[in-house]
């Protein structure tokens, strides 16, 4: 009788001792992996931002200098409002003509897969692929000029040479190429949305444009939430674009943090400050996760 | 009685009529519209088989007086695309295995282990994903460095193969298969091994598929740290910084950079169109919004 009771509980500790060995074995190499090439990093990165820091030669300790310097150079200004500039443009742009296709191409639409496989292409596709078309694109006499000259008979103005056009030009390549990611988290969550409550609206008596704001945006705020997360982030970290576009030019119209973060690193060879200037990133990230999530209670509803 | 009846069946009729036409126009300017967002691609596909002096044309064309398909040889023979084309494969490759097979190691323990810290390490895990690969890249290169790894495969496929987000995703799909199958294989004197590679890993080929297609991309894709970490662009380059050397090298040559840059695209096009249902699940899995 007494083994009969015990059994069992002995039965559990074996298997508590087995999973406990286990997880060592199982989590191991992610553990490692994770402290070696994450979390050392982003505290080496904090330790190289207060240092001289040059590629090659002797390190010297300065404090917060890096940031000082970062602070009181006008180009480092520059580069943060461009970033700026990149995102309250790109964000708006992006959320405006994902939502608007994904609510367009409606379960009633034909063909509704064909429409997510196309604008998912440049989603997947290489950035520098991506690029290399649209310079293609902004060319003069490329596609857009030559169309302009045919049809209206004016020459465009180079779009990547003129300080006026070029961040606009980085923005509409962003947008064709970034928009399909957020189009089909939207896709996917009006889908769930449940007929009878747009019929139910529909029957007492509301336009397709009442439902959509009443019915169906209430509904997918999770999702808003999310894609405006994501993409806000993500934004900030631009750097292919102009990078390949106009290598920040012309002058400094397009240089961006992270470009600023590659110049300062790679170009000229200073690692502390190229750090520091990556922690700032990383700080204006880290802030704006913080205030979305602390303002989703007001607009999000999760039910 | 009978007017008020035909007036209701014609308004109705007109209604649908009417909805049928909104439905028609609704089509045909959604074509318009995919049209539109397509032209660039067309334009370059259309370019990369056009002889040199006809790249730019008023009006302008899509394709060319002929189909030079001799392009794409060209292509490969002003660049080492070959060379480019190998490097990605072995890095996508090997990266994406590492990627998998770390990732659903502990997506098992933390879906189907108990242990103490659990619930924080899973948080833990979750907090890398916040920071950005840009903040990691200055202290990854001198790290390189230090590890005499600069300008070397492992130094493209390891730093960015341990992410959070394969953990994520599997571990969410890990518990979704039922607790019975593991306790009752448990019970049978199952190992966990056995357990994890019998029983776990077959029922998960969906999810793994999908984590795999997508870790492929991303490193077929990725840019920013090969660009920084790769000396020797034509020994160890990926085809990434392939195209922006050639575009640097041999700018004017359109029609070949159009060649190169749709070979490129392939890949992804091809895994968008085999992937397709499962595009949604694989959203999660990495950064890749608004790039």
């Amino acid at each position: 009788m007494a083994i009969d009771t015990n059994a069992p509980s002995l039965r559990v500790g074996r298997r508590l001792r087995d999973d406990r060995r286990h997880a060592l074995i199982f989590l191991g190499p992610s553990v490692l992996g994770l402290a070696l090439f994450t979390l050392f990093p982003t505290v080496m990165a904090l330790v190289m931002s207060l240092f001289n820091w040059p590629v090659f030669g002797n390190r010297t300790f300065l404090g917060l200098g890096n940031y000082a310097r970062l602070l009181g150079d006008p180009i480092f200004r520059q580069v943060v409002l461009n970033t700026c500039l990149f995102v309250v443009l790109y964000v708006p742009l992006n959320m405006v003509v994902s939502l608007g296709l994904a609510a367009w191409v409606s379960p009633k639409i034909k063909g509704r897969s064909a429409f997510r496989i196309l604008f998912f292409i440049p989603v997947m596709a290489p950035i520098v692929a991506n690029a290399m078309v649209w310079r293609l694109m902004y060319q003069p006499s490329g596609l857009l000029d030559s169309v302009s000259q045919s049809v209206f008979g004016v020459a465009t103005p180079s779009f990547l040479a003129s300080s006026a056009t070029a961040m606009l030009a980085i923005v509409a390549m962003s947008v064709w190429q970034g928009f399909g990611y957020n189009f089909l988290v939207f896709s996917t969550a009006i889908d769930q949305v449940p007929q009878e409550q747009l019929e139910a609206a529909a029957i007492d008596g509301a336009s397709g444009i009442q439902r959509f704001r009443y019915v169906t945006l209430p509904m997918i705020t999770p999702s808003l939430f999310f894609a405006t997360t994501l993409t806000l982030i993500t934004s900030f970290q631009v750097f292919a674009q102009p990078f390949l576009l106009t290598t920040g030019g012309p002058g400094n119209a397009t240089q961006t943090l992270v470009l600023f973060v590659y110049n300062q690193g790679w170009r000229f060879l200073h690692m502390g400050l190229a750090a520091a200037a990556g922690w700032v990133l990383f700080v204006i990230i880290m802030g704006i996760t913080a205030i979305q999530f602390l303002g989703q209670k007001r607009w999000v509803h999760y039910d | 009685m009978t007017d008020a009846l035909t007036l209701a069946r014609r308004r109705t009729g007109g209604r649908r009529r009417g909805a049928a036409l909104r439905s028609v126009v609704s089509h045909l300017l959604l074509v318009a519209v995919a049209l539109l967002f397509a032209a660039p691609l067309l334009y370059a596909l259309g370019t990369s088989f056009k002889p040199p002096d006809e790249v730019f044309t008023r009006p302008p064309t899509l394709v060319g007086s002929e189909l030079r398909l001799e392009n794409y040889i060209d292509a490969f023979r002003f660049a080492p695309f070959g060379r480019y084309f190998f490097n990605s494969l072995v890095v996508a490759i090997t990266g994406t295995a590492v990627v998998v097979a770390v990732s659903s190691l502990s997506a098992f323990a933390f879906a189907r282990l108990r242990f103490r810290g659990r619930e924080l390490l899973f948080v833990l895990f979750l907090g890398t994903l916040m920071v950005p690969q840009e903040v990691l890249i200055v202290p990854m290169y001198w790290l390189m460095q230090t590890l005499g790894w600069v300008d070397s495969y492992q130094a493209l496929i390891l730093p960015f193969a341990f992410t959070a987000f394969g953990t994520f995703l599997l571990r969410q799909f890990f518990l979704t298969v039922p607790a019975e199958l593991v306790d009752s294989a448990r019970v049978d004197g199952a190992g966990l091994f056995t357990i994890f590679f019998r029983i776990m890993l077959p029922l998960s080929r969906p999810a793994l598929a999908v984590l795999s297609m997508f870790t492929f991309i991303a490193f077929w894709g990725s840019f920013l740290w090969p660009l920084i970490v790769i000396d020797t662009i034509d020994v160890k380059g990926t085809v990434p910084l392939g195209l922006t050397t050639f575009m640097a090298q041999q700018g004017t040559q359109w029609n070949l950079m159009m060649a190169a840059a749709m070979l490129a695209m392939l890949p992804s096009v091809l895994l968008v169109v085999l992937l397709q249902k499962n595009l949604v699940r694989g959203l999660l899995t990495t950064g890749f919004g608004g790039r």
